[in-house]
């Protein structure tokens, strides 16, 4: 295990652990925290012994939200010249899978960093929300831009505006959880479906979550062409020759991500 | 810390008696907000592994007080703020709780007994669907709770009628755990309490969570929760210790955790 100033890291089983660790403040999200979750990701991203990741903030809370203190005296000039969501922009562009195992609160900037996940796993008793309305500010690093690409426009807006929080249950019925279990076995939930996505063929699910990202953004017809694109290139893998041949001789693929 | 309830713990139990004798323990809303409290008090204390709620007096609680009510008063707003969230922080309390109705307990003074695990009643106490009598219908958690102890029909009738039911009629209608004779109350109502305060609590939280969810499950999906809870339950120390014991042939001393 590795201790940074905000968050602790490990792997296990080909999976990267990233805990928020800041406790004391619910885990509050500061720009430090950003920055070293962003470092950890991009370096596993190149770390043949990673292949999924899972960001948690432990079995109490993910995160109560951004780090109030460290923004209350800024101004937009400075939040300009400081640029800080170029590190969100980067978190985005991370193209292994990303799993945020969620227990509690889920709000605000925490909210935004399990959004920029590629799979939630969530406690029942989890609550997700954007509060920033309270502070008469807005979400800033993508909450009003992915929650209604998952939940559509006028969802969205509701939660935007009132500031309240939804359930875990409202959440995955909307499209933005993915699963629900009981906020005990949150964590183990999320290593289960890390390690079974571990095992699939890496340069598949690197190609897929390539794939599927382009078709948020995209035309239909742009996505599809670069569906194709992604599809032939998998024919220059050992992985797809073995996995067709394993297939053939009835027997278990053994990928490498080659 | 508190005006109109006594919070206190001993041998991990907390009893939270209502503390309002001279008006029958009736809400109010410091009353209301002072027991959601003591409630995350006694849900955040590791000590705790049992809660009596019981009332001082003559009552175990007359419900609301109808002194607070004006023309202009929004029921709906009361509920919101005062009595939803103490209905639905018991809801979610993962430890057993005991309403030990000593006597009358009345509108959202049942309720809150009904709200609650186990109801065990002084042979003096009774129930008594009081809304109806005042033009009201029943309300926190009380038609969510009462048609799942007496089944629907029943439920409507007392909900209707509005008569007292004697601790004997609750006790044939499963409304009562337990009818307790006066002169052993106090002794009985301690020895039930402290009794469930040795059990497993992470594995009673469970059961609570599960058997609550079985109300809007299928057969597929509480064999899925029973997996889930059971490997959460297979996790304690308690287990640990439960199986332990079995093997030595001696009786298990759980923690609670």
């Amino acid at each position: 295990m590795v201790s940074k100033e905000t968050i602790k890291t490990w792997t296990e089983a080909g999976v990267g652990v990233i805990q928020l660790d800041r406790p004391k403040v619910l885990n509050a999200l500061n720009r430090k925290m950003v920055t070293e979750i962003l470092e950890t990701m991009e370096a596993w991203d190149r770390d043949d012994d990673v292949a999924v990741m899972i960001v948690t903030g432990g079995p109490k809370v993910f995160a109560a939200g951004a780090d109030i203190d460290e923004m209350a005296e800024d101004d937009s000039i400075s939040l300009e010249l400081l640029n800080q969501f170029a590190e969100w922009d980067r978190l985005a562009w991370v193209k292994k899978p990303i799993i945020a195992a969620v227990n509690g609160y889920c709000l605000g900037g925490a909210f935004e960093l399990a959004l920029s996940c590629d799979l939630i796993v969530a406690a029942e008793n989890a609550q997700f929300g954007f509060p920033e309305i309270n502070l008469g500010v807005m979400p800033g690093a993508g909450g009003t831009v992915r929650l209604t690409k998952l939940m559509g426009r006028a969802k969205a807006l509701e939660w935007l505006w009132t500031g309240d929080y939804m359930t875990a249950e409202f959440a995955k019925a909307n499209g933005v959880v993915n699963r629900t279990v009981a906020p005990e076995l949150v964590f183990e939930e999320a290593m289960k479906l890390a390690r079974k996505i571990a095992k699939q063929a890496p340069l598949s699910v690197r190609m897929i979550k390539e794939a599927v990202n382009k078709s948020v953004d995209h035309s239909v017809y742009e996505a599809m062409q670069f569906e194709r694109k992604n599809f032939s290139m998998l024919f220059s893998s050992e992985d797809q020759k073995e996995g067709m041949r394993a297939f053939v001789e009835k027997r278990k693929p053994q990928f490498k991500g080659k | 810390m508190f005006e109109t309830i006594e919070y206190r713990t001993e041998n991990n139990v907390a009893w939270l008696r209502l503390n309002r004798p001279d008006k029958f323990n009736a809400f109010t809303e410091q009353m209301n907000f002072e027991i959601t409290k003591a409630l995350k008090e006694a849900e955040r204390d590791q000590e705790v592994r049992c809660l009596v709620i019981t009332g001082n007096g003559k009552a175990f609680c007359s419900g609301e007080d109808l002194a607070g009510v004006k023309e202009d008063t929004d029921h709906a707003e009361i509920l919101r703020n005062r009595y939803n969230p103490m209905v639905e922080k018991l809801a979610s309390f993962e430890k057993p709780v005991v309403a030990a109705v000593n006597g009358v307990a009345a509108g959202a003074g049942m309720s809150l007994a009904l709200a609650c695990d186990f109801r065990l009643m002084s042979e003096k106490a009774s129930f008594i669907e009081a809304f109806i009598n005042v033009g009201l219908v029943p309300d926190s958690g009380n038609l969510f709770y009462l048609p799942r102890l007496v089944g629907h029909a029943k439920a409507l009738e007392l909900a209707v009628m509005g008569d007292k039911v004697s601790a004997e009629e609750a006790k044939d209608l499963g409304l009562a755990n337990k009818v307790i004779p006066l002169d052993s109350w106090e002794e009985e109502v301690t020895a039930y309490a402290e009794n469930l305060a040795k059990k497993p609590t992470k594995a009673i939280g469970l059961i609570k969570r599960y058997l609550r969810k079985s109300w809007d499950a299928d057969l597929s999906e509480m064999l899925e929760n029973e997996a889930y809870a059971q490997r959460t339950a297979g996790m304690t120390e308690d287990h640990a210790e439960g199986v332990k014991a079995f093997m030595e042939k001696r009786k298990p001393e759980f923690k609670g955790r």
